[in-house]
């Protein structure tokens, strides 16, 4: 797996706009906005690589936290100019409301090519990169508020480590969201997308980033992992309560969240 | 991990929608007919040559596009060549015994030896000046049958030999003149098509001379040429470039610096 990302990592984001036609972009805004992070969340974003979580959860949050701004200035309208000064400055180095995401990756390259995005798209504040396996977290327990991991669950050797991991450093309350790839039932969708997956994507694999095997291999893996009501199964196997999906697509993607109480 | 073999084919079979896993283990006629082959359906044949023919002209950087666009629309091409090798004395041994052009199989010291003029001397000479090395062939990946992966991987390795024999550099100008030749002598839509689009790159004092005096004497040269790929090479390394220009039919380069 992990070469396969190496090879992968610079064509990453290419790649995917090619083979979704960009619709991930759309999978992954409904992600966050199903997150609906308020200023003040601690975020990991498991197997984050290029940051594409993270940035929309900080952009998120920024606006969030611009419409908190506005309200508390329209309810203070009488302070005193020392007041209005210290909010300022107060407020200032607080755009993200204390805010914080955590971007793990178990692939150096991926976090390399995060970081160079977010240097030049201008993110720095409350963000972090971090080199870890999804199996075993470099976390203390009950840390965060949310845990995230985006088209990267399917790529783990032990899904249920995984699972149990995300369920350790998460806090009482804190939400499991996980997006992924998952099961077409309708008959006549199915063999469509089944065309399209094994005989477009890795054709655009060795077209785009000259690598087919690594795109025969991510179609593969896609069709290995459980269907939703599996999927499901084995996050309240974790320990997770409340644990639902939402179909996306018909089925091609899944959002499932489920909640350690 | 490494992907193991008969992965490569589950292409083939879930055309028909049916459960990927099943067709892996259940199915034992899909192989790999030579180490790097990658089993393709027409689909993907033809979305590959599309898809390649696209990039290799928006990116002349990319030599795999290229390659790629050679594999996947020389069907016709290909077996024709081959059965001109194999109704040839010499081609017929090459195709029996299939020597490899690499550093490894190549006594460099030896042929740096030879005298001037000599093929050996010659092709190492083009190697240094243009700094290339016969090691960067692209391997077939997408042809289906394992004589005619030989041939291509034949054809790709002589190209530098052809360059020497043409007397042309590695530049854009002396490639298309290649390109030219090529395209006479086997036929291979690549060819074509590189020699077609090649010259867009070129300015206009370069494609004058192209159109007006390289070119037609490329064209000259490959009809009049017996099949190159019919020559052992690696057994004519003492014979001087023009003996052996004579011998193939290839007329004197034009006194043109490319």
């Amino acid at each position: 797996v992990y070469q396969v990302f190496e090879s992968v990592a610079k064509k990453y984001d290419v790649m995917n706009d090619s083979m979704t036609l960009g619709i991930h972009r759309v999978w992954k805004d409904i992600l966050v906005h199903k997150m609906n992070p308020s200023p003040g969340t601690l975020l990991l974003d498991v197997a984050g690589g290029t940051g594409d979580i993270a940035f929309r959860f900080i952009n998120y949050v920024r606006a969030s936290r611009e419409r908190q701004l506005q309200r508390k200035l329209r309810h203070h309208q009488n302070l005193s100019w020392q007041e209005i000064s210290e909010s300022y400055q107060e407020d200032k180095s607080n755009s993200l409301g204390d805010s914080q995401v955590v971007v793990c990756d178990i692939n150096k390259e991926m976090l390399k090519v995060g970081k160079q995005k977010a240097q030049h798209l201008g993110y720095s504040a409350g963000l972090s990169w971090v080199l870890g396996n999804a199996e075993e977290l470099p976390f203390d327990d009950d840390k965060f508020d949310v845990y995230t991991i985006a088209f990267g669950i399917r790529n783990v050797t032990r899904i249920d480590l995984a699972l149990q991991e995300a369920y350790r450093v998460l806090k009482p309350g804190g939400r499991f969201l996980c997006l992924e790839f998952s099961h077409v039932s309708n008959p006549l969708l199915s063999r469509l997308y089944d065309l399209y997956s094994f005989q477009v994507i890795p054709v655009l694999g060795e077209v785009i980033a000259g690598d087919w095997k690594s795109y025969q291999y991510l179609v593969e893996s896609i069709r290995r992992f459980p269907p939703q009501e599996e999927f499901k199964a084995m996050i309240e196997d974790a320990g997770f309560f409340k644990v639902d999906y939402q179909n996306l697509n018909f089925g091609i993607v899944a959002i499932h969240s489920g909640f350690k109480l | 991990p490494p992907l193991p073999a008969g992965r490569a084919c589950l292409s083939h079979r879930t055309q028909d929608g049916r459960s990927g896993e099943k067709e892996e283990e259940e199915d034992e006629g899909c192989y790999r007919l030579y180490p790097g082959h990658i089993p393709t359906s027409p689909l993907q044949k033809a979305l590959l040559a599309a898809g390649s023919a696209v990039m290799a002209l928006y990116d002349p950087y990319r030599h795999d596009m290229v390659a790629v666009l050679g594999e996947t629309t020389g069907c016709l091409a290909l077996p024709n060549l081959r059965d001109k090798m194999k109704n040839h004395p010499e081609g017929y041994r090459i195709l029996q015994e299939r020597p490899r052009i690499r550093l490894s199989t190549l006594d460099m010291a030896r042929l740096q030896g030879l005298p001037d003029g000599s093929l050996g001397r010659e092709y190492v000479r083009f190697l240094e000046d243009n700094k290339v090395s016969p090691d960067t062939r692209m391997p077939p990946k997408f042809i289906d049958d394992e004589e005619l992966a030989y041939v291509i991987q034949r054809y790709r390795e002589v190209h530098d030999l052809m360059h020497t024999l043409l007397g042309m550099p590695t530049n854009m100008l002396g490639e298309v003149v290649v390109k030219w030749f090529e395209a006479i002598q086997t036929g291979l839509p690549m060819c074509v098509l590189g020699a077609a689009f090649g010259p867009v790159r070129l300015s206009a004092r370069k494609l004058q001379v192209l159109a007006t005096e390289l070119v037609p004497w490329a064209i000259r040269s490959g009809r009049n040429a017996s099949c190159v790929l019919n020559i052992y090479y690696e057994q004519r390394w003492e014979q001087p470039v023009e003996s052996l220009r004579e011998e193939i039919g290839i007329f004197p380069p034009p006194a043109i610096r490319v």
